[in-house]
């Protein structure tokens, strides 16, 4: 356990409550909060503050963390794995920044807890460059200018993308459905379009498919 | 917002001012070898590879995270905070509230505080905390307990001014006096008219939602403050009101923002998020991040407000404008804020008399704050629904009666506009849609009923103005690093800046670097609003480009013993363009000067003196309506734009589609709803708040510039654009729902409920 890699934002320097775990036994940790709070509170405290470790297998890398059960994967890939390609919108599924693809297909990172996501293959906007190359969905999205603000970027590419994977030609009624998903506030949605035709070519050049 | 209107106006009033005599001045760009084509931008890897550094994505060593406890009723207030529970939660490390040191802090002017006891609406900030993680930070927020004592509320307009409603603010509902704008004689216009049209309009509360919501990231330093700010102004917005709210020198506080997600206005003010944030980080003496939540931004961080409008025109049988007439009645929601829907009356037109008279009620709602083009979106939905009205009457065609009360002299400021394109884009666009065309061919299909429809725009800003600063920097090795405080909204700042640094200097797009929004490193910036900061900074850019070369082209004069104007940069050296062989590398030049590097700071100029500068815009819309099942789509939007020159055409392009998709969510489907038993928002969430998506809008939506080569406005010929591109789309696709539908949708939203409604009136008679 002192070997593997503690990603979680206790493990910064000062009391953590992994450590303090380690230091402790479980009993009183109880009965500290039970002295110092009253019973509601020590009842969450016992909910929210324990934690499990997590292996996440994100862009080809497998990552082990310490989470709580209820994070979820977006706030993960973010703020522990440090992966801020992947945006957060609304926390709620609804505007698509979020979009990360699970065994290659889109999903809301802000809709899938951490512990859920363990054993699939995620991927993030960071797992689509090669090194520092663009990849092809992202080289077409620069091209058209499909963006304004870039915020909800990442999310409409990885929706391109998982549609490319399992569609590597899609008609534009198809483009339309595959990132209606994802609101871009700044309205850029005919370069997106435009980008997603592009992509898939820019993919069948390189034989990808 | 006040504050940020009032340095517009003052920027306005300069631009009257004759510009500083000047030995050195710079000729207008002719052809241009760079400039006008269209361009990836130059950040665009930043942001497609998820490297781009948005505030949200800040995280910092021994960073905590930052929750507010907001007060859950439409109108309280707080009788007692007892913050025991929280300090204990788990992870927590600061607690703050109105009584902790330092936050007794008034806000929005004097009429409330950072965390206020009397909560005027929904959502108000009571306190604070922060923890290890966001979710122990919302766990102990929750862990607060607060008293409060309900207050009577009132959510609509309506009721807010009747006897005994509850008041808001001492003194009763209405937020400030009334004034009149006139011009001419109303009265008189109307006795002149063949035809007097009366209608009153209504337009919803729209929210900006932002995809990157509100939010700050801060460190201290001792005294000193570093702020990640989600922003439209590192300055103005940031550094100066966030100095002077915690009365610090500015030299203590940097304030940057590289990136932001999206802003349409609402990120014009200081938050209070960000003093709070300051506030729990110097608590906990660690960095906190402290973004808002969906719901938050729905409830407290602005929206464009509603109106009612009641238009009265009067127009003599050959299309001639005699009279105009507009009173608006609007919400700014608990706190004083503008509408601004009176001046696209004032200014569209040639008409003698006008009168605009614009109120303000006070309800406990959300403060409403500038959103794209702040009033004039409104305004041309009541004023070119009316303008339509009135062609009808006339059997004039829409456009042709809109190209007779054309002028090229701004009725408002009484003076020339520099450059008067709303002539050009009527008719270009026109031309671009097919306007007769279509018309002539109009076919109908069951009940699937087509229409088209078209209105006009222009917006008072967009000329730019300073004070506003660039420092161009150039290398031995031919590179050039151009710094700005400027923000770049989505916009293409950067990339505008870097073309235009590029077309000045003669050499690639690819040798520029930007660094923009980072207070300690860039030259000052106004706030990125107002469609002011390409006709700001472009200008600027040039100057502190043209002043780099025309010192390093002196030394090379000298040293080759030819004239400046024979130099151009090619590669790495200075060249004479009659005798090639003649020429030194830029490190030659600058070690006989003794220098590694050259810089000079760009200042913009005024404006041209006795001049209006004003951008415009025309739009044309094709919907179909379903007159079954309510549903409208806009199958076709044509956007016609005089900003003057282009300066990167695909930015350009986005930027119209941009300004006609939000123009299509205020139209059909955008609408804050408050219920009137609870006195809460109903839709503070992206499922229930309907913005436009990609099912949404045309397909191919296409933009027509428009550019008169303004040679007058600056010295690089542009003008704003992302508001003028968002003003007239709402009425354009209103009025092409009247085209199909034979009824008029004078109220917004347009949704499918209200074309129900529409259609069954009709039917009624």
């Amino acid at each position: 356990m002192a070997e593997e890699r503690d990603d979680s934002p206790g493990s910064t320097p000062g009391l953590t409550r992994r450590g303090f775990l380690s230091s402790v036994s479980a009993g009183a940790v109880v009965a500290v909060s039970l002295k110092d709070a009253p019973p509601a509170a020590a009842q969450e405290i016992e909910a929210t503050g324990s934690t499990v470790t997590v292996s996440l297998h994100v862009n080809g890398a497998t990552r082990k963390v310490l989470v709580e059960p209820r994070w979820t994967l977006a706030y993960v890939l973010r703020e522990v794995l440090g992966l801020t390609g992947t945006k957060i919108g609304c926390e709620r599924g609804e505007c698509g920044a979020c979009t990360v693809l699970i065994d290659g297909r889109p999903r809301y990172s802000c809709m899938t807890l951490a512990v859920e996501a363990e054993g699939h293959e995620i991927t993030t906007v960071e797992g689509l460059l090669e090194g520092e190359r663009l990849g092809p969905v992202q080289q077409a999205f620069l091209e058209e200018d499909a963006f304004q603000c870039g915020f909800c970027t990442p999310g409409q590419i990885m929706a391109v993308e998982g549609l490319l994977r399992v569609n590597p030609s899609p008609t534009m009624d198809q483009i339309r459905t595959a990132v209606s998903g994802n609101l871009c506030r700044c309205g850029a949605y005919t370069n997106i379009f435009s980008a997603a035709a592009k992509a898939a070519e820019l993919r069948k050049q390189k034989g990808g498919a | 917002m006040t504050e940020f209107y009032d340095r517009l106006e003052e920027n306005f009033r300069n631009s009257f001012e004759p510009p500083a005599p000047s030995e050195d001045t710079m000729d207008p760009w002719g052809e241009t070898r760079i400039v006008g084509k269209g361009i990836p931008r130059v950040d665009a890897y930043e942001r497609v590879s998820g490297k781009a550094l948005f505030t949200y994505d800040v995280i910092l060593p021994e960073m905590v995270y930052g929750a507010i406890l907001r007060c859950p009723h439409a109108h309280a207030m707080v009788k007692r905070i007892d913050t025991s529970a929280a300090e204990k939660m788990p992870g927590v490390v600061a607690v703050i509230t109105g009584s902790t040191p330092g936050a007794d802090i008034s806000w929005y002017g004097a009429q409330s505080k950072l965390f206020d006891p009397h909560c005027r609406h929904q959502g108000e900030e009571v306190a604070a905390v922060a923890a290890q993680t966001p979710y122990q930070a919302w766990d102990a927020a929750k862990a607060i307990k607060v008293e409060y004592e309900e207050l009577p509320f009132v959510v609509d307009e309506d009721s807010a001014l009747k006897p005994g409603a509850p008041e808001i603010h001492p003194g009763g509902n209405a937020a400030g006096k009334p004034r009149p704008q006139t011009r001419g004689d109303v009265e008189k216009g109307f006795v002149e008219a063949d035809i007097v049209l009366e209608e009153t309009f209504r337009t919803p509360v729209q929210m900006h939602t932002t995809i990157e919501t509100h939010g700050s990231v801060v460190k201290w330093d001792g005294e000193k403050i570093t702020v990640w700010d989600s922003s439209q102004g590192v300055y103005d917005a940031g550094l100066m009101s966030f100095a002077r709210t915690m009365n610090m020198p500015y030299n203590n506080v940097r304030f940057l923002c590289p990136y932001v997600g999206g802003a349409f206005g609402s990120k014009l003010e200081l938050g209070k998020y960000t003093i709070i944030a300051a506030l729990l980080s110097r608590k906990a003496s660690r960095p906190v991040k402290l973004m808002l939540t969906r719901e938050e931004t729905m409830l407290c961080v602005g929206n464009r407000p509603n109106a009612k409008m009641t238009v009265k025109a009067g127009v003599k049988k050959d299309g001639t404008l005699t009279a105009l007439q507009l009173t608006c009645v609007f919400t700014p929601g608990a706190y004083s804020s503008m509408a601004f829907v009176g001046f696209l009356f004032q200014e569209l037109y040639k008409c003698p008399n006008v009168m605009v008279l614009e109120s303000g009620i006070y309800t406990n709602a959300g403060r409403s704050r500038a959103f794209r083009a702040p009033g004039f979106p409104t305004a041309a939905w009541s004023l070119e629904q009316m303008m339509d009205m009135l062609a009808e009457k006339l059997n004039m065609d829409p456009v042709e009666f809109r190209l007779k009360n054309f002028t090229e002299i701004s009725p408002s400021r009484r003076v020339p506009y520099s450059s008067a394109g709303l002539k050009d884009c009527i008719i270009e666009g026109a031309k671009k849609f097919g306007w007769s065309e279509t018309k002539a061919t109009k076919t109908e299909s069951g009940h699937i009923k087509r229409g088209v429809g078209m209105a006009a725009g222009l917006w008072m800003m967009g000329s730019g103005g300073p004070p506003y600063t660039a420092e161009v920097r150039m290398f031995a090795d031919g590179g050039v690093t151009v710094k700005t405080g400027a923000m770049d909204l989505g916009t293409g700042t950067k990339t505008t800046a870097a073309m235009v640094a590029a077309e000045e200097l003669g050499i690639p797009v690819e040798n520029i670097r930007m660094i923009n929004a980072d207070t300690a490193i860039t030259p000052y910036a106004s706030s990125s609003g107002g469609s002011m900061t390409l006709a700001s900074l472009a200008p600027a850019v040039r100057r502190g480009a043209w002043l780099v070369k025309r010192q390093i082209f002196g030394w090379a004069a000298e040293i080759l013993g030819v004239t400046a104007d024979d130099l151009e940069i090619r590669d790495k050296s200075i060249v004479s363009r009659s005798n090639p062989s003649k020429k030194k590398t830029l490190e030659e030049i600058f070690r006989t000067k003794g220098v590694l590097d050259v810089i000079a700071i760009g200042n913009r100029e005024a404006n041209p003196a006795g001049k209006a500068v004003m951008p415009f815009s025309a739009q044309f819309a094709e919907v179909e309506v379903n007159t079954k099942t309510g549903e409208v789509k806009v199958v076709r939007l044509v956007g016609a734009n005089d900003s003057g020159r282009v300066v990167n055409l695909k930015s350009y392009e986005n930027q119209v589609y941009g300004g006609m998709t939000q123009g299509l969510g205020y139209a059909l489907t955008e609408k804050r709803v408050m219920d009137p038993q609870t006195g809460k928002m109903c839709n503070t969430n992206l499922h229930d708040y309907k913005v436009p998506t990609a099912l949404d809008v045309p397909v191919r939506p296409e933009v027509v510039p428009v550019d008169l080569k303004d040679n007058e406005c600056n010295n690089v010929g542009c003008k704003g654009l992302g508001e003028p591109g968002h003003v007239p789309t709402a009425a354009a696709i209103a009025n092409a729902i009247y085209n199909a539908i034979g009824v008029r949708p004078t109220d917004g939203p347009v949704d499918n409920r209200m074309i129900l409604e529409l259609l069954s009136r009709k039917r009624r008679g």
